[in-house]
């Protein structure tokens, strides 16, 4: 089925958009949120599993402590108020993968709520308030074998694996986000990352999208431009990179866009999104009649903070987003420019590590920004995804700073990173990357070049030393681009002075 | 009939202790009793033959050795089949879970075992606790051992049937709403529902989170405290378990013994009595208080107004926290598994569907339903939650109540034990039985049962309940010994001396 769409600029012709946007952290804790299970990504299905994440009849739960902390904490580094006392509630719908058929979480009484993250697109800030950020557990993994679409209508049978049951999650919701108007794909992406950045720093989350570590859920909705209303919205669920984050909100305007202009209304419901065709479909519809009857907990008791604790907490607290950038961008010296361009790439934390891994910032933003954007870009992955750690940047750029190779074999190595052949050092050494540093040859090889172009040389003789340019590239040719091009070019200007 | 199996488990550990006899004994004495009058009783769903006596060689070697577990080492008991026992089929009484064998032993259980008590089998109950004559069993009623056409109460009729028939001399019960202490009433046998949290919930299933609590089926009040000083205390896997040690129950129960109750304050609950109690009960419940009198008690009337809406109180909570508890219950990993007739390839709802409709009995599906509704977004407000507003009114009814008095007493049922069959289908009568007993589970205190002798009507044991503060379960003790010992000594013995023997009454 293929939807009417209206072009984006359109859109904002005639509507504005409310963004909402839900994310789900899996927090890194040893063990999961109501038992001792080990809580790490993997292992042999249903192999992490015990009588309380399998909802055994009989078992209980009791809270993670760790947990509770990092849900404190990541309140508190958004804003949040911190609650005197907070309880879990069941969540009750039956699904396969749902071992209990109710999922412990918290309804009205959050640990964390009303803060807010300030979001930087385009060197503006944008101010995202934060409704809640409550604790729960999360489901098994279903795969669903057989069928076209992999879902569980049309699958031969289905497989549960319980490992994932149980492992603390932190959804954080925010409040509608208004008054993005054309930015709104881009706000709803630089605050998922920007969230994730926070999460990172935190250290409660590996937050990896493509584990699906941190899961964002993005709600929308469309009500006519200046009317100051809130339209029906849609949930499109598991968008789980940056740019689909943004990828999906442009969509869901422009098919909302194209609903409201046919006069008709936009259903509320759920909506898949396909990373492959960067479009949503239609999941379950989402009404009145979904009631999961939320009550509190009987077998949990109160989660009461004390004051003093949560204030030892938020001593342990990284610095706000906000100050940070601003503090690196006076350390590496970079332009408004240069700034807002790493931040808007997702590179932040990437240049941060790789200038703390002992590379120069303008060096380490160039990497990142140039070379390895492009290739995420091809490779339709975000930068962190891409499978090059900060560490190999800066290996990288020590080679290049050590006269070992050049930026154009640098490129090379990063082929090699990329193909799994080892570490740069390594790299270098296998495909014989390194600079030929041998004098006799590269004064062979520029004399070489000068005979072969006289007319050049003479040009050169004649005072025109841009001209050096093209017997560079001869003599790089020759070399097989492993020469260090300052010292080739010295010694053509020795040669011919 | 062994003379060994009527003794008390005090007397049975003192005998094991001496080397007058061994578990292995005790226990095959038992198994042989289970094996006489079971299929006249019909108290257990499963016995465990070969592992009890496995656990009373064990208790034997460590007597022999002179280092046994604890006091009970190896006086055998029964387990309701609620509570889930590693190798031991536990079914709660249901369809739904025919054949499950958990893999892992709840707290109590597990405490048992450490205890060295060899647990001859699993006894019958209603389905998933829901009931108050065992009826409501998909395997079938156990028999009240008193007359074998009565109900032996419920939910835990299996164990109070089992301790009064001597097929065990203690056993475990849960009580959600008096599923200990009403069939502990129409048994003649002692039933004590501790206070809430101060016994591991871990491996109960769970009928209602917030109410439910384990506790010792015995037949003399020493004995109860002797089991509960096994299963009580702090378990780390149960959230709601109370950080305080059990009190000295054994201490309170040897201070009562002495029957001496001076200056003890007890308080007769206006709202516990009169209207739709039977005449017998009432008159074994006002002679009862005569000799807490004479023992030197000084008795007040108390008025626990809200104790009136206490039921429907019940009727709200227990269901609502039911019907989340039982959405587990889905064939997809444990238990029955029934495919729709006539589906091709059924969906998981499907299946869902018809295991839940095959595998639950009508007072589960009943209250099922009084529970989703309860909890319907809309209808929140105006059923669960106005209950837990009317249980805290119920609770400062009891504050208020303990101010005036150091325990509360009133009979433990309303009447004696009815035939098998009358009230069955009818739900509203068969809740009325739980009048007293369901304000204690509502505020969590502690509340025991204790034979108070036999109602003029129809020659039937009946009960008389003691409830104390929170924590304060030693006064339960105390007060229920001192009572005993003055009627073994009215009576010339035990109430259950009076109780027909099961083989002279086979049908």
């Amino acid at each position: 089925m293929t939807e009417t769409l209206v072009p984006f600029e359109e859109v904002l012709d005639r509507y504005d958009p409310a963004l909402g946007l839900e994310v789900h952290v899996e927090l890194n804790t040893r063990t999961k949120m109501f038992c001792g299970c080990p809580a790490e990504f993997g292992g042999e299905p249903n192999t992490h599993v015990c009588p309380t994440c399998l909802g055994l009849p009989g078992s209980m739960p009791v809270v993670n402590g760790k947990a509770v902390e990092s849900a404190i904490r990541i309140g508190l580094a958004l804003n949040c108020r911190i609650a005197e006392w907070c309880r879990f509630a069941r969540k009750n719908y039956f699904y396969p993968d749902m071992p209990k058929n109710f999922q412990t979480s918290q309804y009205d009484e959050p640990i964390a709520f009303d803060g807010w993250l300030d979001v930087e697109v385009d060197g503006e800030t944008y101010r995202v308030g934060i409704e809640r950020a409550h604790m729960e557990e999360d489901t098994g993994k279903s795969t669903h074998v057989g069928g076209a679409t992999g879902r569980i209508h049309g699958a031969d049978y289905s497989l549960v694996d319980y490992n994932r049951a149980g492992i603390p999650l932190i959804e954080i919701v925010t409040k509608p986000i208004l008054g993005a108007g054309a930015k709104a794909p881009e706000v709803a992406r630089a605050y998922v990352q920007q969230l994730r950045d926070l999460i990172l720093a935190l250290g409660v989350s590996e937050a990896r999208m493509d584990q699906g570590n941190l899961r964002a859920d993005v709600n929308l909705s469309l009500a006519p431009k200046g009317s100051g209303e809130l339209g029906t919205r849609t949930e499109t669920k598991n968008v789980n990179s940056f740019r689909s984050v943004e990828r999906a909100v442009r969509y869901e305007m422009s098919r909302h866009a194209a609903v409201l202009d046919a006069g008709e209304k936009v259903l509320q419901e759920t909506r898949h999104w396909h990373e492959d065709t960067g479009i949503t479909t239609s999941g379950r519809e989402k009404s009145d009649a979904e009631d999961y009857r939320y009550f509190p907990e009987p077998d949990l008791v109160p989660v009461a903070p004390s004051r003093e604790w949560v204030e030892e907490l938020r001593a342990t607290l990284p610095e706000n987003p906000a100050q940070k950038r601003a503090r690196l961008q006076k350390e590496w010296g970079f332009s408004d420019l240069e700034m807002r361009d790493t931040v808007g790439a997702g590179a932040l934390t990437l240049v941060e590590e790789t200038v703390a891994a002992g590379a120069a910032p303008q060096a380490a933003r160039k990497w990142w920004l140039s070379e390895l954007a492009r290739r995420a870009n091809d490779a339709g992955v975000e930068l962190s995804e891409l499978g090059v750690t900060p560490q190999q940047v800066a290996d990288v750029q020590a080679l290049v700073d050590s006269g070992r190779i050049n930026d154009k074999l640098a490129r090379q190595v990063f082929d090699g990173l990329l193909a799994g052949e080892g570490t740069p050092a390594e790299i270098v050494a296998a495909r014989g990357l390194e600079i030929v540093s041998d004098e006799g040859a590269l004064s062979a090889a520029v004399d070489n070049a000068i005979a072969a172009n006289p007319d050049v040389a003479q040009k050169i003789r004649d005072g025109k030393v841009a001209a050096a340019g093209a017997l560079i590239g001869a003599v790089m040719k020759e070399m097989r681009g492993q020469a260090d091009a300052n010292r080739v070019r010295e010694l053509i200007l020795e040669k011919l002075s | 009939m062994s003379d060994l199996i009527r003794r008390t488990a005090a007397e049975m550990a003192d005998a094991l202790a001496k080397g007058e006899t061994t578990s292995v004994e005790l226990t095959r004495a038992h198994l042989d009793r289970i094996a006489e009058v079971d299929g006249a009783l019909h108290a257990f769903l499963h016995v465990d033959a070969e592992g009890a006596l496995e656990a009373a060689r064990a208790a034997d070697e460590r007597r022999a050795t002179g280092s046994p577990a604890s006091p009970l080492d190896g006086v055998p008991i029964a387990v309701k089949d609620v509570l889930t026992t590693r190798g031991m089929p536990t079914t709660c009484g249901s369809r739904i879970l025919e054949g499950w064998v958990p893999p892992y032993d709840a707290t109590v259980v597990r405490r048992l075992r450490e205890a060295g008590l060899p647990i001859l089998g699993k006894t019958n109950m209603d389905e998933f606790a829901m009931g108050s004559s065992t009826e409501h069993s998909a395997y079938g009623p156990t028999r009240n051992p008193w007359d074998l056409e009565r109900i032996p109460g419920g939910s835990g009729g299996g164990s109070a049937a089992a301790v009064a028939a001597y097929e065990a001399p203690i056993a475990l019960g849960t009580d959600t709403g008096g599923s200990i202490r009403q069939p502990g009433a129409v048994t003649g046998t002692v039933g004590m529902k501790p206070t809430y949290g101060g016994v591991s919930r871990y491996g109960l299933v769970a009928l209602a989170n917030s109410l439910d609590q384990v506790g010792p089926v015995t037949r003399t009040v020493r004995d109860a405290a002797l089991l509960h000083s096994v299963i009580g205390g702090h378990d780390p896997k149960d959230s709601t378990s109370l950080a305080e040690p059990v009190p000295d129950v054994l201490a309170a129960v040897e201070q009562g013994a002495t029957g001496d109750l001076s200056g003890l304050r007890i308080g007769v609950v206006t709202e516990l009595g009169g209207y739709g109690y039977q005449g017998g009960v009432l008159e074994r419940f006002k002679e009862s208080v005569d000799l807490l009198v004479q023992a030197g008690a000084d008795v007040v009337e108390v008025s626990c107004p809200h104790f009136v809406h206490a039921l429907a109180t019940y009727y709200l909570i227990l269901p609502a926290e039911a019907s989340s508890n039982l959405a587990r219950f889905d064939a997809m990993r444990y238990g029955l598994r029934v495919l729709p007739e006539g589906v091709e390839a059924p969906s998981a709802e499907e299946v869902m569907r018809a295991t839940r409709e095959a595998g639950f009995g009508d007072e589960v599906k009943r209250r099922i339903i009084l529970g989703t509704y309860a909890l319907s977004s809309g209808y929140y407000d105006a059923y669960y939650g106005q209950a837990q507003k009317m249980r805290t009114l119920i609770s400062r009814d009891f504050e208020n109540a303990f101010a005036q008095a150091d325990v509360l007493v009133s009979p433990t049922a309303p009447t004696t034990a009815f035939p098998i069959g009358e009230k069955v289908d009818d739900p509203l009568a068969m809740y009325l039985n739980d009048l007293a007993t369901i304000p204690a589970n509502l505020s969590g205190v502690p509340g025991i049962s204790v034979p108070s002798g036999l109602a003029h009507e129809d020659d039937l044991p009946a009960g008389f309940q003691v409830l104390a503060p929170p924590l304060k379960d030693d006064r339960c003790y105390r007060v229920g010994a001192a009572l005993e010992a003055r009627l073994h000594e009215k009576w010339g013995g035990s109430l259950l001396d009076r109780a027909p023997d099961v083989k002279v009454v086979t049908r």
